[in-house]
């Protein structure tokens, strides 16, 4: 099988503090990988990198077989690379239907058409309808993303990562501050996508990451502890000690 | 609300369709000029709106474009009377070199400008515009300090003629509705969604694929080069050019139409500029006409002092009425702050 991404020697310091340390990581193509840690592991950061948001101290970023480190954020959107953010990052003021649509609209070519109204162009709002009905908000197209209450706006977030046409996604915390109502949901329309796409996903719902995981990494101070499929890792007595171990605890 | 909202627009719109028919009726041509005024600026306002009220840029440098514009009309005027240049007056000609040169400098600008945030970004459109400003003023042969007196306008040969008040006039309306109609087919287009979007949330645009950079930048040159038309008009309105046009003053006077009428929508700058216009025509004569009501003595000087009502009215306005004129006109009352 081969890689859909892979990172090496990946390091990233935030002053005196290394929230990437020498990561080295494959994702497969057409895999769920998770990657757990506590916080502050550095789970954000990577992702950040690998959009190309925060730019590395050192390493290499490979992704659909071409070195992406020093590419810009939006040339890498168009390589196939989305991601979701951990904490809501939608267009607030506009309605969830035209959220979508834009990223609808980044993938269809150049915007410099100045005259045809967008907001009834049926080539940007079709496919915005269809990934809104993908993730759940087929009727709630009409509310200002504002407006929506967290769980939807969560769906939202996912439905803008679908909008681009990824070959794969990043997927901060999709459940974050979620009921277990909305977890459950967010779970099912994951595993609709699992098989379609190449899924990196970050989460603290240990119950999510089992069902949906074919692979997990676990990042502690910004290192790989352990890499493996899930039986591996929650049997790894390094990982309990260093997470599973306080998660379980809580529970 | 909105029908009370859209009925008062038309009836803006409409009145000032017929301004110099009533104005002429009265015999008060005073009125023409004034009203042309009010258009020109409204034009102006447009074009920053678009940049401050949908793309979130608050250009603080627009009276430069106003001021390229207006010279444009001089430099041309300049040589047709000194060198015997006469096409150097062709209307037609002024009026594309005061759409493209603006649009270029505010091209220029904003791609250095564009790559800052904030405050910087304030900061440095005021600077590329107050660096414009000495620029005229070191130009002595386009009259330096003292501005250009022209005697004669812009050439449409038999097309129209300038130098009636109304002709002038109406060629400002056309303008106006032209470039009104342009802005709203602009910021629904895919482009104004980039650039509404950008103001909304940059990060996220760039994060689905968006290089907002040059959305952005292209906004700003569309914006400079309507305002250049309006630069255009100005100097044919006042038969005068001069740098004081392009004092950083003047570009706060725009940003303030903007905000009277209402950030980010269509409307809002057209009324902001008559607002502001009619405020700073009026004032005085009311501070005056109050004074002498409440019995006061010396109401001459009470006339003299209407900017020290003027600019706290403003402030008022602004943080009071959200949305500003046309945001009261949807019944939101809410404050800004
Ligand atoms: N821009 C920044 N400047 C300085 N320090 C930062 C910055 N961003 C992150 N950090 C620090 O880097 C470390 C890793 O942060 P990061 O957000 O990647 O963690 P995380 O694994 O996503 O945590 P969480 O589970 O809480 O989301 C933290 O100690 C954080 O405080
Ligand atoms: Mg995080």
């Amino acid at each position: 099988m081969s890689e859909a991404l892979t990172i090496e020697g990946l390091v990233k310091q935030f002053g005196g503090l290394t929230a990437t340390d020498h990561l080295s990581l494959s994702v497969t193509q057409g895999e769920v990988h998770a990657v757990i840690g506590p916080n502050g592991a550095g789970k954000t950061t990577l992702i950040g990198q690998l959009t190309g948001e925060i730019t590395p101290d050192a390493g290499t970023i490979r992704f659909a077989g071409r070195d992406v480190t020093g590419l810009a954020v939006h040339r890498r959107s168009m390589l196939g690379l989305a991601r979701s953010f951990q904490i809501t990052n939608v267009l607030a003021d506009f309605t969830a239907r035209a959220n979508v649509a834009l990223a609808v609209q980044a993938h269809q070519g150049h915007s410099f058409r100045f005259w045809r109204k967008a907001a009834t162009d049926p080539r940007l709002i079709g496919p915005a309808e269809e990934h809104l009905a993908t993730v759940g908000l087929a009727d709630r197209a009409d509310v200002t993303a504002s407006s929506l209450s967290h769980g939807e706006q969560r769906q939202l977030e996912l439905a803008m990562a679908l909008a681009t046409r990824p070959a794969m996604l990043l997927l901060d915390e999709p459940m974050a501050g979620m009921g277990p109502e909305d977890s459950a949901r967010m779970v099912e329309i994951l595993k609709r996508l699992k098989g379609e796409l190449t899924i990196l996903l970050v989460e603290h719902d240990m119950d999510a990451v089992f069902a949906l995981a074919d692979r997990i990494t676990v990042l502690v101070y910004g290192r790989a502890i352990a890499t493996g499929a899930p039986e591996q890792i929650r049997n790894d007595p390094d990982v309990r000690a260093a997470y599973l171990g306080e998660e379980t605890g809580d529970a | 609300m909105q029908m009370i909202r859209v009925g008062f627009i038309g009836l803006v719109m409409l009145a000032l369709a017929v301004v110099p028919v009533v104005a002429n009726a009265i015999d008060e041509p005073f009125y023409v000029s004034l009203f042309t005024r009010m258009l020109v600026l409204a034009i102006a306002a447009s074009s920053l709106n678009l940049v401050l009220g949908y793309g979130g840029m608050v250009s603080f440098g627009h009276a430069a474009y106003l001021g390229l514009g207006s010279y444009v009309v001089g430099i041309g005027f300049y040589h047709a009377a000194n060198d015997g240049m006469d096409w150097a007056l062709n209307g037609w000609l002024h009026l594309a070199l005061a759409v493209v040169i603006p649009g270029m400098a505010a091209l220029l600008i904003g791609a250095i400008s564009l790559r800052t945030r904030g405050v910087y970004f304030i900061m440095i459109t005021l600077a590329f515009s107050q660096m414009l400003y000495y620029f005229f003023i070191g130009l002595e042969r386009y009259g330096g300090d003292d501005g250009l007196s022209l005697w004669y306008l812009s050439d449409f040969g038999d097309v129209m003629d300038l130098n009636d008040d109304s002709q002038l006039y109406y060629l400002a309306y056309g303008l106006l509705v032209l470039v009104l109609f342009t802005l709203y087919r602009l910021v629904n287009s895919r482009f104004g969604m980039v650039v509404r979007g950008a103001k909304s949330n940059e990060r996220r645009l760039m994060a689905v694929g968006f290089p907002t950079y040059r959305y952005r930048l292209v906004a700003f040159g569309i914006s400079g080069a309507i305002c250049g038309v309006a630069g255009f008009l100005m100097a044919n309105q006042s038969e005068f050019v001069s740098t004081s046009e392009m004092h950083w003053v003047h570009s706060g006077d725009l940003i303030v139409m903007v905000v009277l009428g209402g950030m980010g929508t269509l409307f809002g700058p057209v009324l902001g500029a008559v607002g502001f216009l009619m405020l700073e025509q009026y004032l005085p004569e009311l501070m005056e006409g109050v004074c002498h009501i409440i019995g006061g003595e010396s109401c001459g000087i009470a006339g003299e002092y209407w900017k020290m009502v003027f600019g706290p009215l403003l402030i008022l306005i602004v943080l009071f009425a959200r949305g500003g004129i046309d945001g009261l006109l949807q019944g939101k009352v809410g404050r800004n702050v």
